[in-house]
């Protein structure tokens, strides 16, 4: 079980209420905008603290209310590719990709620098500024900074939405690769129907409550 | 214009008066400003208030109430005494507080607002990829609010450079121990015939105060647009 999430959440006048649970390859959450999607990758990832429920991930329990288990995001161990790519600005690519390569455990799972720079064809931008980037370098990057940082699972925020035709089938490609080739579990979130049929392995409706 | 032997003495003890001066308010700004960026606790509005008060309040009052507390008598003042045998009353250093507590507020806001601008999203990315509350204010926080550091000191250090009020109501206007630039050029107007002494300090503390806005302004600048500069 790559995902096993059922949590809730009150954020202002919404109601996030969520429970599901998925094996490995790419899931969709799929929903109308407004609906929560991602704050719930925000509280898989760590970055916000769900009110009750529980967040498993790969066999690891990161989030427990009822035992009192709140893993810190820098333990959880999960890639996140955010919707703007939130590379640091003052820090060259390399140093982005690089950012929590050290830290890394190495394991079986642990990709290589020059592995994950080759697959992700961003070599000849290793010395740029993130802010000399086009949209879709930046998310390869942000890919590329996600999967070095030792991470056994990916969560994507809309990473397609800020990208042009062209850039899109660059990024897709690249998605599509990490799911098939690294056998990586993604949780995605997306209100394109279009994108959400090119990748998605299943699909998960959020409806607003 | 040739300065002589008289006037580097006093321009020296100046750096040195404001240069320990900002080493002891940079930290203490920097907490400052972080805690009235990002902190949310009861009280807040006093703190920034009480942080501020040396910006409006006259210097001569700021002076007085730092003789109170660092007197013989004072509280802080009385425990130096009892614990280190050290007084900084009629001394350097207690000019150097004084530059330090005029200069904490401008070195605050500036500090103040850089922290502020930064992306807190940057920290949240930061965590996920494994770096602790720590590492994260290291390598995100504290570069990223860097340019406001550097305009806040540059800034404060020539506020301090400045001060005259405070410290001449405090420590007093000792030759060689507490007489810095501002001082020594009151002291020279009160004499006679000393428009030589006036024009040549005056013309140093307008050079300093010169480099110093332009090299802020600078600093201010290129924080702005940093990531273009950074280009290539």
């Amino acid at each position: 079980m790559s995902f096993d999430v059922a949590i809730a959440r009150t954020l202002g006048t919404t109601r996030i209420d969520i429970a599901f649970t998925v094996e490995d390859g790419l899931t969709v959450l799929f929903g109308p905008s407004g609906v929560g999607k991602t704050s719930v990758l925000n509280m898989i990832a760590g970055l916000l603290k769900p009110d009750q429920g529980h967040i498993r991930v790969a066999g690891t329990t990161l989030f427990d209310a009822a035992a009192r288990i709140d893993i810190p995001p820098e333990q959880r161990r999960i890639g996140y590719v955010f919707q703007d790519g939130r590379l640091f600005p003052h820090r060259r690519v390399r140093a982005n990709l690089l950012y929590g390569h050290r830290r890394a455990t190495p394991d079986g799972n642990a990709l290589a620098f020059g592995d994950v720079v080759a697959f992700l064809g961003i070599a000849h931008l290793l010395d740029r500024w993130p802010r000399a980037l086009s949209g879709g370098e930046i998310q390869r990057v942000a890919i590329g900074r996600a999967l070095l940082s030792g991470a056994r699972t990916l969560l994507m925020d809309e990473p397609l939405s800020s990208l042009d035709r062209a850039r899109r089938e660059d990024v897709m490609t690249v998605i599509l690769r990490l799911r098939d080739e690294l056998n990586m579990p993604i949780l995605y979130v997306t209100h394109d129907p279009a994108e959400a049929d090119r990748l998605a392995t299943r699909r998960i409706l959020l409806h607003p409550a | 214009m040739l300065l002589g032997p008289d006037d580097l003495a006093i321009v020296a003890l100046s750096l040195k008066v404001s240069g320990v001066a900002m080493a002891v308010a940079l930290p203490l700004a920097f907490a400052l400003a972080y805690l009235l960026a990002r902190g949310r606790f009861p009280g807040k509005a006093l703190v920034d208030a009480i942080v501020h008060l040396p910006l409006v309040l006259p210097p001569v009052v700021t002076g007085w109430l730092l003789l109170l507390a660092f007197g013989r008598n004072g509280p802080v003042g009385g425990w130096l005494e009892s614990q280190f045998g050290i007084s900084v009353m009629f001394r350097w250093t207690g000019a150097a507080i004084a530059a330090a507590i005029m200069a904490l507020p401008l070195m605050v806001r500036a500090i103040r607002l850089s922290i502020e601008s930064v992306d807190r999203r940057l920290e949240g990315a930061a965590r996920t990829l494994g770096a602790g509350p720590w590492r994260t204010f290291a390598t995100i926080t504290l570069p990223l609010s860097m340019p406001g550091v550097l305009a806040g000191l540059v800034l404060g250090f020539a506020r301090s450079i400045g001060e005259f009020g405070a410290t001449i109501t405090f420590v007093s206007n000792i030759p060689g121990e507490t007489r810095t630039l501002p001082i020594a050029i009151y002291s020279a107007l009160q004499i006679p015939g000393n428009d030589g002494t006036v024009f040549r300090l005056a013309s140093i503390a307008v050079a300093l105060s010169l480099v110093a806005l332009i090299l802020s302004e600078w600093l201010a600048r290129r924080g702005t647009d940093h990531k273009d500069r950074h280009v290539l």
